[in-house]
């Protein structure tokens, strides 16, 4: 397209915006529910996940102050279940999914010179539904028949027996998914469709990359979920036997549909923050990133292997020889995309000009801590040794690694990178890198030793434990506390941030690259309502 | 100001990590050999991943360190810019593969050896019940259950206010393998030196049976059945653990099997058949009312008291009172129906299977006797036994819900 289609089609957009001459947020409380910013939608998700992370993490603590001693002392068996399903369910749904949507919100539409997401009206109610659902999840907690307690993965026929506020946790899941496959369908349309000229798919930054591909994801797995549901739903309400073998269904067939959710899931979980990642290392080591096009065809690797790898959670179902011999080889072949990207940030690193401000160090924290829970995932590929690990604390330890290091570290790095962007104020450098530095203290005093009383045989998801695990039980139980507790820093740490500080630059970090960091700090409530122009020689990533 | 942070927080790492370091017990680390030819391979296939790991770690996270020390802006480095090179990227897609490949092979030959259950010598029928394990051996016909010691369970109920460290000795510190929440009412006693073949089903929900030291873990999964085996070299008791969520006692169905060597597993199952008839007959014989009330608390304890409470209370909203409750104190044909069919969709299970006739009869004797239910109720063996032979005739009964029934429908 040349220059000039470019201006004309600038044009354009200013006509159209003086029709509707709404510049600014609409005043008081109703902005937040009406509203169709990307900006706003994005603060809204934000702010919901950050409220789910305390919620989620205050069951995490029920769970490990119950487990401190050997014995049951505080909570009874049944509600323990619940808190440890209640716990994955929050944090997966409510905390990690909604907040990488609410940056993709914030982010995409800044890092690809668009003037908002594509379908802003169905950004609203994607958002919208979130809080009501998750009020209906969790409202079954005080429900007479109590809150699910068959685990996230709610394999029958275990959930099957549960009360009948199970529908409402069928209700609400549904809910969450079309929250999911909108938002994802959104971000698909936005990045096709609201992309400048000049700005080739080769020229996304790989946060815009990671999300298009993790939005992939979604659209096919958040239905494969919804079916699988909905067939417990019928199981237990309308007398049908998908996965009763009493009527000619089969429980395990619940385990095969429902991993080819969940481990593609795992990767939606993950995706988005190998984006953030590699959006931060090359901007503090001032040096671009290593090996770009190799990080887009890994992600894209790790994705198509993400649907072919499910049944390595159901190794001692009594799956044939053939099929276990099939998942583990190609479990085993994840580690070699997620090793190239592992590599690729050590060389963006290698000869670069480090500084280590919170973002930084919450990155290269990210990097050491997924990749131990990354080993770990390899070693759980390794059939014969899965059969010793499955179902222990070492998978436990395995999937925190990855999640609470990994995940959410990223999150945390990428609200410290990007909060200057969105507040038009500096952090408080030294309580971020306090943060950081008790935090990392502390989670991995928390998670380091679940791998050993899983390897000594400490099963998970129990209340009560064999004396022999009692001691790293507990310096688990202190780890869970202290991490808990110094994630308040980062609420003061925002709050703080919010209400003022030293003023960033547009640029906000020396060594930024891409479109963001061109627009003002804080960053205007309409940006890019002119396509900018971008050049071959125009840095975008 | 900043570096400041980061040293002190190093200190502080490390320091914390020296009590730590003393205090733990670093006997309890690993995963255990094992006694079996399987176990030790699976071990030495997890050991070795294992050091692959810490060696991929080692490098990778050698070259971090070294560049965040070299590499810094503070030590006035300008960026290089170089950013791509298709030869590295090559280079780290290949090696990592062939070390895959190097570990694959061994894995695949492991498993292949795992999943071969040919020329088995005996076969065991073992079944998950929320929460204990029915042991059936094929070829002799004996069968029990097995489930945690009473005294186990007696400690682990809540405000249960035991010493567990006193109650239980013999823990963690010196390697003395402890036996809090792993000690049962009957072990699974099994030979030596044979293949040992076992067929894992459940009647209820998924369960999985899984012994470390044997390297055996299989689901157990209601309507199907799985195979597994073990050939067990040393005498000894291994201890293992239900491994899949199975509700609200799934911490609390442990396995014990003891290995004997033949002779005295042949004696072991004799004596088992013997105690088998003797309860049979037991079986036809009337019992008195204490008789039945006495072996009712037990099988109470056992089987009901997790859920319904030491007092018959129940929990409110979740598991139903037994105290004054409508089916413990209404008819007996419905309370009898209660306890040998469960009621659908909840958690309360079918027993008819899990408890022999005297059992049943005992329990639900106890159970419309104690907790101030009082109805002054015997319920015989016999009556069950009848009632699985098909007989639809009603329970004798002092409530006079089912003195009704029985008049109207002309019996007793």
């Amino acid at each position: 397209m040349s220059y000039n289609d470019v201006t004309h089609h600038a044009a354009d957009d200013q006509d159209h915006d003086h029709d509707h001459a709404e510049h600014g947020p609409a005043p008081g409380l109703m902005r937040w529910v009406t509203t169709t910013n990307h900006k706003d939608i994005g603060t809204l998700y934000l702010w919901f996940s950050l409220i789910m992370f305390f919620i989620g993490g205050a069951m995490a603590l029920v769970i490990r102050a119950e487990l401190f001693q050997p014995g049951i002392q505080i909570v009874d068996p049944m509600f323990f279940n619940s808190m440890t399903t209640m716990h994955a369910i929050v944090m997966i749904f409510g905390v990690v999914m909604p907040a990488f949507v609410g940056l993709a919100n914030w982010m995409i539409p800044m890092m690809i010179g668009a003037p908002d997401m594509a379908l802003p009206r169905l950004n609203n109610w994607s958002f919208w539904i979130m809080p009501f659902a998750f009020t209906i999840m969790l409202a079954t907690l005080f429900m007479d028949s109590g809150g699910p307690a068959g685990g996230w993965t709610l394999y029958p026929p275990l959930v099957l027996q549960m009360g009948d506020s199970f529908a409402f946790v069928i209700f609400a899941i549904h809910f969450l998914g079309i929250s999911s496959v909108m938002g994802s369908i959104n971000i698909v349309a936005t990045i096709f469709n609201m992309r400048p000229p000049g700005m080739t798919f080769m020229k996304m930054p790989m946060f815009v990359w990671t999300w298009l591909i993790t939005a992939y994801l979604l659209i096919a797995t958040i239905p494969v979920f919804a079916g699988a549901v909905t067939m417990l739903l019928t199981d237990r309400f309308f007398g049908t036997s998908f996965f009763s073998a009493a009527g000619g269904g089969d429980p395990v067939m619940f385990q095969h549909i429902f991993w080819f959710f969940g481990h593609p899931e795992v990767y939606i979980l993950i995706l988005p923050a190998f984006g953030i990642v590699s959006s931060i290392i090359p901007t503090f080591a001032r040096k671009p990133l290593f090996g770009y096009d190799s990080m887009v065809y890994a992600t894209a690797s790790i994705a198509f292997l993400s649907f072919i790898v499910w049944a390595h959670h159901m190794f001692t179902t009594g799956m044939p020889l053939a099929g276990e011999l099939f998942f583990m080889f190609s479990t085993m072949m994840i580690s070699v995309p997620t090793g190239v990207k592992v590599f690729n940030w050590v060389a963006t690193m290698w000869r670069g000009s480090m500084t280590f401000e919170t973002p930084m160090l919450f990155a290269i924290g990210f990097v050491i801590m997924f990749t131990v829970g990354g080993l770990s995932g390899l070693m759980l590929a390794i059939t014969p040794a899965d059969i010793q690990y499955h179902d222990t604390y070492f998978v436990v330890a395995h999937f925190h690694y990855v999640l609470v290091p990994g995940a959410i570290y990223s999150l945390m790095a990428a609200t410290y990178y990007w909060m200057p962007k969105w507040t038009g104020n500096m952090y408080d450098e030294k309580l971020g890198k306090m943060h950081f530095w008790i935090s990392t203290i502390f989670v991995n005093v928390l998670f380091f030793p679940m791998h050993f009383v899983g390897l000594a045989g400490m099963p998970r998801r129990i209340p009560d434990y064999s004396l022999q695990f009692a001691d790293w039980n507990m310096i688990a139980t202190i780890g869970a506390f202290g991490f808990g507790f110094s994630q308040l820093m980062f609420v003061y740490i925002i709050f703080k941030c919010v209400r003022g500080g030293d003023k960033a630059t547009s640029e906000v970090w020396e060594g930024a690259r891409g479109l963001e960091w061109t627009v003002a700090s804080p960053a205007p409530y309409h940006t890019f309502e002119t396509a900018p122009v971008i050049e071959p020689a125009t840095v975008t990533r | 100001m900043s570096s400041n942070v980061t040293r002190w927080a190093l200190l502080l790492l490390v320091l914390l990590m020296l009590p730590l370091g003393a205090w733990a017990d670093w006997g309890a680390l690993n995963m255990p050999k094992g006694v079996t030819q399987i176990s030790n391979e699976v071990y030495t296939l997890h050991m070795r991943i294992f050091y692959i790991c810490v060696a991929i770690g080692v490098a990778v996270f050698g070259v971090m360190i070294i560049s965040m020390f070299l590499h810094r802006k503070s030590r006035g480095v300008k960026p290089a810019d170089f950013h791509e090179s298709t030869t590295v990227e090559i280079v780290w897609t290949v090696v990592p593969l062939v070390i895959l490949i190097a570990m694959a092979i061994p894995a695949a030959r492991v498993l292949i050896k795992m999943e071969d259950f040919s020329d088995s010598e005996m076969s065991i029928k073992v079944t998950g019940y929320q929460w204990r394990w029915q042991y059936e051996y094929l070829d002799s016909g004996v069968s029990f259950y097995s489930q945690l010691d009473a005294e186990h369970n007696r400690a682990r109920q809540q405000g249960a206010d035991v010493d567990l460290a006193e109650t239980f000795p013999g823990t963690s510190f010196n390697g003395v393998e402890d036996i809090y929440l792993a000690e049962v009412d009957n072990a699974l006693v099994v030979p030596v030196n044979k293949k040992i073949r076992f067929l894992h089903t459940a009647a209820d929900v998924i369960h999985s049976w899984w012994v470390p030291d044997l390297a055996v873990k299989k689901d157990a999964i209601p309507g199907f059945i799985n195979e597994n085996w073990a050939l067990i070299e040393k005498p000894g008791i291994y201890r293992g653990k239900c491994a899949e969520l199975c509700g609200r006692d799934h911490g609390f169905m442990p396995i014990v099997v003891k290995a004997v060597p033949q002779e005295e597993y042949d004696a072991w199952i004799a004596d088992k058949k013997l105690a088998m008839a003797q309860a049979d007959s037991d079986q036809d014989r009337q019992w008195s009312h204490q008789e039945l009330v006495t072996a009712g608390a037990q099988v109470y304890q056992a089987n009901c008291m997790s859920c319904h409470q030491a007092e018959g209370q129940g929990i409110p909203g979740m598991f139903p009172a037994i105290a004054g409750s409508d089916v413990a104190t209404g008819s007996i044909d419905k309370h009898i129906g209660t306890v040998m069919d469960g009621v659908q969709d909840s958690m309360m299970s079918a027993f008819s299977d899990a408890l022999s006739d005297a059992e049943i009869a005992a329990v639900i004797t106890y159970q419309r006797n104690a907790f101030g239910n009082g109805t002054g109720d015997t319920l015989q063996p016999t009556h069950i036994k009848s009632l699985r032979a098909g007989d639809t005739l009603s329970a004798p009964s002092n409530v006079a819900a089912a003195q009704e029934l029985n008049t109207t429908t002309g019996v007793n």
